[in-house]
């Protein structure tokens, strides 16, 4: 009998999901033994057409990390959705638009005036942008096409499961995997990953006193952290309470506090709205002059509520309709 | 028919009320009933002129049978009006009342739209988001919870008074605290009552004692409230009761520390008499204060410094108490928790502070007065035993009332504040009956609608006292000609003779509007009340609910609510009373069962609700480490809802699945 097939493609990502299948160690020889990897291309060379010479469905389950923000990965996630039966969004990029998706904030024209102008770090009298066709030596190459927004894997193509994590943690990847191979899958659209907030697993959980409410907001750098001692307590924005669990709280044994990355749970719509919504209702002070004060302890909101998941968010982005050129 | 909630098929009757015109002039009812017939689930649509008639209820009582309908939904006016009377219909129809969900067409759509197919399409999307959420709704059971006899009396003015004692005859017992060391409010300071010229302190003082002294009123002055947990029938109220270091039990108000007091002579500004008057370290505000007992004020007593205990005095007034051992010089303010289930807020209002309206001369001109001052200096018990003697040493031969300062005008409170015509009235003719001055009102218009104060106006004209109407410009001291040396000139546009006057005289009175205390907001959040733009709290409903708060089991009564005068300060605090017996003498409140509930499976422990309860209704189990909420403490608020990071508690009525249904219904395009 052959081995199934199993696909890993990346997207608009860091390389971190590609190093968690690395970090598998051991284990993922087990996990290559059983399968038959026909796509891979951190670790083993392919070409566009050998993905398209496959028939279609024959890949059992590819895991797709990052976002989608060029033409090409598109093309690429439409590609390997036809070639797979399980397309499943592998990190929070791929989940809900990942750190590429602070993008979001900002004009594509802005962001490409920045980069290819006004950076301090860059020389560039001509103004020169990357062009989509250009000719040098009777050869005509193509480069993909930044889109205007970048988009989880779901908002461009159907996703039969979830697994979360900035990257996947090697344990939730490799149960996953088993449960894969096992054909133990629960129902299509599920997050493999406990339903539960972190909290719950979280070791500082009774540290935290039932009156935590907010004077001020302090960053990590800003104080030294008792790393007993629950980090909300402390007034640092930790995501836990509004975090899906199965990470083992790795952040908080580091003395970091939860940034989110694993998503919210299935019953709420935007994990940073409702962080917000519980952070504030706990701010001590009743007046605005001095709720800014304590506001003003966050001075990167988007970043820290929606770090993960500005894409999937209901805010999503900045309005930039194709055709106003982010004007 | 559609399964929902996987317990029946649903099937939906809808009743779409004309409301006689109210609706039906502007929402085409028929079109809706008609529209509404077609939508999934939908067994029955009818409209009918008046849905809260008794054969509307009786509509819908025999279409359930008929038709074995198990959802209702009434297109009709604010749920506030007829939910109940539709729940009671239903359930009398044999489903349980929370199968029904009432959609406002009246005060959200009819009344507010001037183009009937607008309103029409509107009240199709509204009935549609109702009929999408109503297939949702879950059986839901009403709990009784019993209602505490006590009462909070928060005020001890004319209307906290008049609402102590019409509670405490009734048998209740009744806690009034207030701010000031006795009660007696404004009212106190009055010397004449409009338009009857009673004396002021002649019927308040009567009353007074009777607080004083009745078993059922637990009096608490110099004290205020800073704390209140639970809610309607079950509050938790902390009051603070400030140090008088004088021990109210053991002082019998004979006063021999006041006279033995190292001070021979009062040297302190007496802020009863408004400042015009003095007082030593050890006083008691006015002779009929109550309760008739002294206290020190530390900022000044010598035994202290700067309100720190020194012990340096030789304390005369210890030895003038002797035995009776009433004085306490280590006394501390005291915090008692009590616990009522009803709650009456009279804090009254403040006089509006003339320093903002500069160009009248307050504290330019010694000669220039407010209202409540010259009332103390009018008064028999005043600083000057009812002797009008001026600032500057002279008995005034002509005096200018200056009306509406700090009323009606947009630079300082827009509204009118009902009393000052009258008052100034008032002070008009007792003035004349003190000096024999020529009197000058300057007024804007006369506002006498009260019983007998037209008729009290028309006096005024016939004793001889002037009205000119006009806002006054400036109170100024610049002489142009002789006559005018030395005095006070009123600059003013006569708009009736349509000249500019100048207007001599020797005293001016400034008559001050009413307007919210400068701690109104803390109080306001303190009861969870809510207030309009002028910052007076608000009231239910202006017609229909004028004493009743937002918060159930909290009420209003005098000047807090708006600008009164004292018969309708006292009419609206027996209404008040009226409204707290309600609930005492029912015994308990049926309570919305719109709780919440923790899915403690789902609940992560992460406390963040717990500290956000108004109700205190959240706490951690201790063994499993999840949030519980004890469905008797809550109110429903949905605080907890929204903050659970996890969407991990649910509220009855309001569950996610239920708004989400009415939200896309609401948004789906109506096809006309």
């Amino acid at each position: 009998m052959p081995k199934p097939k199993v696909a890993f493609y990346w997207c608009a990502s860091c390389g971190g999901c590609e190093e968690t299948v690395v970090d598998l160690a051991e284990d993922i020889l087990a996990v290559v033994e059983k399968v038959d990897i026909v796509l891979w291309p951190v670790a083993l060379d392919f070409k566009y057409r050998d993905v398209e010479a496959m028939a279609d469905q024959s890949i059992v389950a590819t895991l797709l990390n990052g976002a989608i923000r060029s033409s090409e990965q598109e093309a690429m996630a439409r590609l390997l959705r036809r070639k797979s039966r399980y397309l499943i969004a592998y990190g929070s990029c791929a989940c809900t638009g990942g750190i590429p998706s602070l993008a979001n904030q900002f004009p594509r024209e802005q962001i490409l005036k920045f980069n290819y102008e006004d950076a301090p770090s860059v020389v560039n009298e001509a103004k020169t942008r990357p062009q989509l066709v250009f000719e040098e030596e009777g050869r005509r190459p193509h480069l993909p096409e930044l889109h205007h927004v970048v988009r989880s894997l779901d908002q461009v193509v159907d996703v039969d499961y979830y697994i979360p994590g900035c990257p996947p943690t090697p344990k939730i990847t490799q149960a996953a995997v088993t449960a894969l191979l096992d054909g133990r899958l629960p129902p299509k659209g599920a997050v493999l990953a406990p339903d539960i907030a972190l909290c719950e697993e979280c070791p500082r959980r009774d540290s935290k006193p039932t009156n935590v409410v907010f004077t001020a907001f302090k960053r990590t750098h800003q104080q030294l952290l008792d790393p007993q001692l629950c980090l909300l307590a402390q007034g640092v924005v930790c995501m836990g309470p509004a975090t899906r669990q199965g990470c083992g709280a790795q952040c908080l044994a580091g003395n970091m506090p939860c940034t989110g990355c694993f998503g919210g749970t299935d019953r709420i719509k935007d994990q940073g709205a409702k962080i917000l919504s519980s952070l504030c209702a706990n701010i001590e002070p009743k007046e605005v002059a001095d709720i800014n004060k304590v506001l003003a302890g966050i001075p990167d909101p988007v970043g820290t509520f929606y770090r993960y998941g500005l894409a999937k968010s209901l805010l999503r982005r900045k309005v930039d309709l194709p055709g106003n050129n982010g004007k | 028919m559609d399964k929902v909630n996987g317990n029946h098929d649903v099937r939906i009757g809808f009743y779409v009320c004309n409301c006689g015109t109210n609706i039906a002039a502007m929402v085409d009812v028929q079109a809706v009933a008609k529209y509404v017939a077609a939508l999934p689930n939908v067994v029955v649509s009818r409209d009918y002129k008046y849905m809260c008639s008794d054969p509307g209820q009786e509509l819908i009582q025999k279409d359930i049978k008929e038709f074995g309908l198990n959802r209702i939904v009434v297109a009709a006016c604010s749920p506030l009006l007829h939910e109940h009377t539709f729940r009671s219909a239903v359930e009398a129809g044999g489903l349980n009342p929370f199968f029904f969900h009432m959609v406002n067409i009246r005060e959200h759509d009819s009344w507010v739209h001037t183009d009937r197919d607008e309103a029409t399409a509107k009240a199709k999307a509204l009935a549609r988001a109702g009929i999408r959420r109503v297939a949702r709704h879950r059986a839901l059971e009403v709990k009784k919870v019993p209602v505490h006899p006590d009462v909070l009396v928060v005020g001890g003015g004319i209307a906290g008074i008049h609402a102590a004692l019409t509670l405490a005859k009734s048998g209740k017992k009744v806690y009034l605290v207030e701010r000031e060391p006795s009660i007696g409010g404004h009212m106190a300071k009055f010397d004449k009552t409009f338009p009857t010229l009673d004396c002021a302190a002649c019927i308040l003082t009567p009353k007074m004692s009777e607080v004083g002294a009745h078993e059922n009123i637990t009096l608490w002055s110099y004290s205020e409230v800073v704390k209140m947990d639970g809610y309607v029938g079950n509050f938790k109220v902390t009051v603070r009761r400030k140090p008088r270091y004088v021990l109210e039990d053991l002082c019998t108000g004979c006063q021999e520390c006041i006279s033995h007091c190292v001070y021979k002579e009062p040297k302190f500004p007496d802020a009863f008499n408004e400042h015009l008057g003095k007082r030593k370290p050890v006083y008691i505000p006015f002779p009929q204060a109550t309760p008739q007992v002294v206290l020190i004020d530390p900022e000044v007593c010598l035994n202290f410094r700067r309100g720190v205990l020194t012990d340096k005095c030789k304390k005369p007034c210890v030895e003038a108490c002797g035995d009776r051992k009433a004085i306490d010089f280590k006394q501390k303010e005291e915090l008692k928790e009590i616990k009522v289930g009803t709650i009456i807020v009279a804090t009254g209002f403040k006089t509006f502070d003339v320093g903002r309206m500069p160009q009248y001369g307050y504290g330019r001109y010694p000669n220039v007065y407010t209202a409540l001052e010259v009332e103390r200096l009018v008064n028999a018990s005043g600083p000057t035993a009812g002797d009008v003697l001026l600032r500057d040493g002279h008995h005034p031969k002509s005096i200018g009332i200056i009306h509406c300062v700090g009323s009606r005008d947009k630079n300082t409170n827009r509204w009118c504040s009902r009393v000052c015509c009258m008052y100034s009235m008032k002070l008009a003719h007792l003035l004349k009956e003190h000096t024999e001055a020529e009197i000058y009102n300057f007024y804007i218009d006369i506002r006498a609608p009260g019983k007998g104060y037209e008729e009290f106006y028309d006096k005024l004209l016939e004793e001889g006292v002037h009205f000119i109407r006009g806002r006054v410009g400036e109170v100024t001291d610049w002489a142009f000609i002789p006559e005018e040396e030395g005095k006070l000139v009123i600059r003013v546009e006569d708009t009736l003779a349509g000249v500019v006057r100048r207007i001599p005289v020797d005293m001016v009175v400034l008559a001050t509007g009413l307007e919210p205390h400068a701690d109104a907001q803390n109080v306001r959040r303190l009861f969870n009340m809510s207030c309009g733009t002028e910052g007076f709290f608000l009231e239910r409903h202006p017609k229909l609910a004028p004493v009743n708060t937002f918060t159930d089991g909290i009420f209003l009564a005098g000047c807090c609510q708006s600008p009164k005068d004292i018969p309708d300060s006292v009419a609206q605090a027996g209404a008040a009373a009226a409204e707290a017996l309600v609930l005492i003498d029912t015994g308990h409140i049926e309570q919305e069962p719109n709780t919440a509930y923790v899915v403690e499976a789902e609940c992560s422990g992460c406390k963040s609700c717990i500290p956000l309860c108004p109700y205190t209704a959240i706490s951690l189990l201790p063994d499993k480490k999840k949030a519980y909420i004890n469905e008797a403490l809550c109110k429903g608020c949905g605080t907890c809802v929204a903050a659970c990071p996890s969407g991990s508690i649910v509220q009855n009525l309001f569950e996610d699945a239920e708004i989400f249904s009415e939200i896309d219904g609401l948004l789906e395009p109506t096809s006309v």
